[in-house]
């Protein structure tokens, strides 16, 4: 698959100040997730993705399109901002519709559009309210819609999730949802918010002072850690460890009758429960260990 | 799509020219600033002396009307010289002038304010073109009341006047689109450079009407204590007078040259662009 979105040795300067070092990473996934800490660099990637902050060294590509011409690739782009941003005295029809026109639909269109997309993100009712009257969610919802109006190729949301309420946050996870099987919609997703990311991307992109610290395919992820499988026992577990050596399990005994183990491809988990029996090896418990979102990102934060 | 279904399509029609994008923000902006009453009644007050005008060069091109009126020898005053045109500037410029302290501050603080920056600058869609986008508000608003009345004075004139004197004067009609088009350039800058670097609407309308005031009075305290005349250029008022005086061959008593003045209105909008190039991003650098 063609990367989507494609950084070649990207480096940012502010002044003598370095914000983004010799990023390197092709990414291609449906849902992107953007994480790190505070001045990571997430919102300035995405600001020099959008051609907001300029390139000191290295390049950027956006769909194969140099980040250089931000006039051709901004077409393709959806941006939803993180911090409040709308256009003060207009309704939020008025809103969609005039960010629909400035990115090249024509009046009619934009105006049909502007109606969809406000019913879309559950808008439809309060679509001819004025902006400034919307509560926080209402807001973030107006900025989504503002965002997808042109049918953008790639969308890039800046904390989607932030300050909304949990049926307000549930309704923005089901919207990324939909929009990702829609298939016509690549989505990057930047958030402190783990668990958001967890449930909406397949690649995850981990930054630490401006740098990559770690790249990683959640599906590919979530695959892997199906063969990964923790045990608790009572009783003699050395010669079951050595017996489940013996069929090709990568075996490490944790104490306390603790084993840990990743299974080979063909492996099935009666075995386990077999050669327990033959040992008269109480198990106590039996369950995948699957490294979370947070495991990946703290180990991350500790490299 | 019905709006009923409430799922996700992508767009797939035609696109607009990209030249043609600016335009949007005049039209929202005049579809808001239209629905200000005092807004509206103040731009007709605007044509009051435009018509004023012309009902003078229909009575002085027709003095047997006046005459029959009983205002003989009043007729003898009633000339169409350039100075008319010089004094249609003067007066129309100072409605402008008020009218861009209404509308200009709530151009661009507003979009600063609330974070819309990203949302423009996010789409194919550059910083010039918001610049020009909002500076076509004023433009298009104030060419209503200045230029276009003035020419149609104009027009009136030389379709009275007759062929002589529309030939003998039609350096007239270029002196008063050229003044107008000038004043109009400087004060749109001035007032979306201000609208940009003070966000709060009334303080930037203030401010407006501070440059030219303050200006005014610490031309003449320089002027006084530095026994020069170059204090002048820090008074706008005098400098577009200048300027126009020199448009429509009138003798200037400013004290400083065309030249200064011109230089001065070029600084002027040179810094008001520099401001605006400063403010107008899509963040903010925080030191």
């Amino acid at each position: 698959m063609d990367p989507v979105i494609e950084l070649a040795g990207l480096s940012v300067r502010f002044g003598d100040r370095e914000i983004l070092h010799n990023l390197r990473v092709a990414l291609s996934g449906r849902t992107i997730g953007l994480l790190g800490p505070n001045g990571a660099g997430k919102s300035t990637l995405i600001q020099t993705l959008l051609g907001f902050v300029p390139v000191s060294a290295g390049s950027a590509r956006i769909f194969g399109r140099d980040i250089h011409q931000p006039r051709n690739l901004r077409s393709l782009i959806g941006y939803m901002p993180e911090n409040d941003a709308f256009i003060a005295n207009l309704t939020a029809v008025s809103f969609v519709r005039m960010m629909g026109e400035l990115a090249g639909l024509p009046s009619p269109a934009a105006l049909e559009r502007a109606h969809e997309v406000l019913f879309y993100v559950g808008l439809g009712e309060a679509r001819y309210r004025m902006l400034g009257t919307y509560s926080l969610g209402m807001k973030q919802l107006a900025k989504l819609a503002q965002a997808i109006v042109h049918g953008p190729r790639l969308l890039i949301l800046d904390e989607p999730t932030n300050g909304l309420d949990p049926p307000a946050r549930l309704r923005m996870i089901r919207l990324i949802k939909e929009m990702k099987q829609t298939g016509s919609m690549h989505i990057v997703v930047c958030s402190h918010l783990l668990r958001d990311v967890e449930e909406t991307c397949e690649e995850v992109l981990i930054l630490k002072q401006g740098r990559i610290v770690h790249y990683s395919n959640l599906e590919e992820e979530r695959r892997a850690n199906k063969r990964f499988v923790e045990l608790e026992t009572v009783g003699e577990e050395k010669d079951f460890a050595g017996a489940l050596a013996a069929l090709g399990c990568e075996c490490v005994d944790a104490g306390r009758g603790r084993l840990k183990m990743v299974l080979p491809a063909d492996f099935e988990l009666r075995q386990i429960y077999r050669l327990a029996a033959e040992r008269d090896l109480q198990l106590r418990r039996l369950n995948y260990r699957r490294d979370t979102l947070e495991d990946i990102f703290l180990k991350a934060m500790e490299a | 799509m019905a709006v009923y279904k409430r799922t996700y399509a992508a767009y797939e029609g035609s696109l607009t020219p990209r030249w043609s994008r600016f335009l949007i923000l005049p039209r929202y902006s005049f579809a808001r600033l239209w629905q200000s009453k005092f807004l509206v009644m103040f731009f007709m007050a605007c044509f009051f002396y435009p018509l004023g005008c012309v009902g003078y060069i229909y009575l002085a091109n027709n003095l047997s009307i006046l005459s029959s009126l009983g205002g003989g020898p009043v007729g003898q005053f009633l000339k169409v010289e350039p100075s008319l045109f010089l004094y249609f500037c003067w007066v129309q410029a100072a409605f402008t002038y008020l009218l861009t302290a209404f509308v200009g501050p709530s151009l661009v603080s507003p979009d600063l304010v609330n974070g819309g920056m990203p949302l423009y600058l996010s789409r194919p869609f550059s910083r010039a073109e918001y610049i020009a986008g909002k500076m076509s508000v004023l433009f298009f608003l104030l060419s209503l009341v200045t230029w276009i009345p003035g020419l149609i004075v104009f027009i009136v004139q030389a379709s009275l006047a007759g062929w002589e004197w529309t030939r003998a004067n039609l350096w007239i009609a270029g002196s008063l689109l050229a003044a107008f088009i000038v004043w109009i350039l400087m004060l749109s800058l001035l007032a979306l450079a201000l609208s940009a670097w003070i966000k709060w609407k009334i303080a930037a309308g203030g401010l407006l009407l501070g440059v030219f005031f303050a200006g005014a009075g610490f031309g003449t305290a320089l002027n006084s204590i530095m026994r020069t005349k170059y204090g002048t250029l820090l008074n706008l008022t005098e400098v577009m007078f200048t300027v126009w005086s020199q448009l429509f061959r009138w003798p200037s008593d400013t004290g400083i040259s065309a030249q200064a003045a011109w230089t001065c209105v070029a600084v002027v909008c040179a810094i008001s662009l520099w401001l605006l190039a400063r403010r107008v991003r899509a963040f903010e650098v925080v030191k």
